[in-house]
């Protein structure tokens, strides 16, 4: 396996195309590879699909990119603090699909996971079923999440080696590790790169495969 | 009349009643996250956020926040003894896969058969569905913290929802300023009147079918 490249953030912003689909790691703001947002947003390639639990705010997190109008559209959770992403809601200029938060996480852990899909009970009875099929397993119904897979993934993490092992901090650990997972290209943003065998093996939470390029945090 | 305070104050200490020593909880946004301050010292709660923590503590003293570690609302919070970190999808699986006790949910709307609506208003107030549709889902009982009526003075407890649903049948209790009532196959009983207001006008405010039992309770 080759061992990811230390790269600028104005470099990995270069390894997205416009119309890409993104897999970003953030909760509200926190955890989010502010650093590769902000040299996208510099960048500035257009119609992205962005798929994220929530786009965080207007001028913090993942928001900027919608701010910025460089979203087409949207696979998300909730987007009740970027007005951006209300606003291009309300007049049809960013295409949104609303998921069950748990529900996304699993079709982007499901396309990491090489699964087909994942059967789930959330979001029966309500308008979110209407939206997808459903199967009857030994006579239960079932809400088929469908996986979403990325051209390329945005995560952060507190500390990585060289290797691309990475560990995470507090809860801005959220959706970054399995944001990793599922993304033809996965850039990590890290506060700190240290040497292989530095990391205890037992703390590391993403393992280095899944990585393809470190940027460090300035 | 009580102001919106008071109100919130009401049902969240009411609340607080339902949470046993041990429970694994989560509390949404709005009304549910002033439910801590009523919980008896002697009981140990293990609080649960979306983003991935259990066990978390209350809101740090300003010039303490830590930058990476807030809850599903974006509030800070801290670290306690025994606090625990992974990640948003396993914090799912507690949710969906029966590991969580209780949670408390906001609403805008519940009915007779326990369905309660609280993520959008078509055309009007759409802010998404976040992971109230899991914890619906999921948690092991559901209680719905609501004021008992909307803005205009109007029912939010409906024989039927009429907004879109975040769960079908899955609300056991509805906790507002005026009653407590329980969610049963047979209806909607009440348990509880607050000693600041009386049945009759609970009835009046309320548009589903309540089963009244002969003795009800106070709270307040």
């Amino acid at each position: 396996m080759a061992k990811p490249q230390i790269i600028s953030a104005a470099k990995a912003a270069q390894l997205v195309k416009d119309g890409d689909t993104l897999l970003i790691g953030s909760f509200l703001a926190i955890g989010c590879p502010q650093q590769l947002i902000d040299a996208l947003v510099t960048s500035g390639q257009k119609n992205l699909h962005v798929v994220c639990i929530s786009p965080d705010y207007d001028d913090r997190g993942i928001g900027k990119l919608l701010f910025n109008k460089q979203v087409k559209s949207l696979q998300t959770s909730w987007h009740g603090f970027s007005k951006a992403s209300q606003a291009g809601f309300h007049d049809g200029s960013i295409k949104i699909e609303f998921n069950p938060q748990g529900g996304l996480l699993e079709r982007v852990r499901a396309a990491g996971a090489g699964l087909g899909g994942i059967l789930s009970p959330v979001g029966l009875g309500t308008p979110v079923e209407k939206e997808r099929e459903t199967i009857m397993v030994d006579s239960k119904k079932w809400i088929l999440e469908k996986p979403i897979h990325g051209d390329v993934s945005l995560i952060n993490a507190k500390k990585a080696d060289k290797m691309g092992n990475l560990v995470y901090s507090k809860s801005a650990r959220n959706c970054n590790p399995i944001m990793a997972t599922a993304g033809k290209i996965v850039i990590a943003q890290v506060d700190e790169i240290v040497e292989i065998g530095e990391i205890d093996p037992e703390h590391i939470v993403t393992p280095g495969v899944f990585i393809d390029y470190l940027v460090l945090s300035e | 009349m009580l102001d919106k305070n008071e109100i919130q104050h009401i049902i969240a200490r009411r609340i607080a009643k339902e949470i046993n020593d041990g429970d694994v909880v989560n509390l949404g946004v709005g009304i549910p996250t002033f439910v801590p301050i009523y919980l008896p010292k002697n009981i140990h709660v293990i609080t649960h956020s979306e983003n991935g923590i259990l066990g978390f503590g209350p809101a740090p003293k300003k010039g303490e926040e830590h930058p990476d570690l807030t809850n599903a609302g974006g509030g800070f919070i801290t670290e306690v003894k025994g606090t625990s970190y992974f990640d948003s999808a396993l914090s799912f699986s507690i949710i969906r896969g029966g590991h969580l006790d209780l949670t408390v949910l906001g609403a805008l709307q519940v009915d007779q058969e326990g369905n309660i609506a609280n993520w959008m208003i078509p055309g009007k107030f759409v802010p998404g569905i976040g992971g109230a549709m899991d914890l619906c889902a999921g948690a092991k009982k559901i209680i719905a913290a609501m004021t008992h009526t909307d803005k205009d003075g109007g029912p939010k407890i409906l024989k039927k929802c009429t907004l879109p649903l975040t769960g079908p049948n899955c609300v056991d209790l509805i906790v507002t300023e005026m009653a407590v009532i329980e969610v049963t196959p047979k209806g909607l009983v009440v348990k509880e009147v607050a000693s600041w207001t009386n049945i009759e006008d609970v009835k009046k405010l309320t548009e589903a079918d309540l089963i009244i039992p002969s003795k009800i309770g106070s709270f307040c």
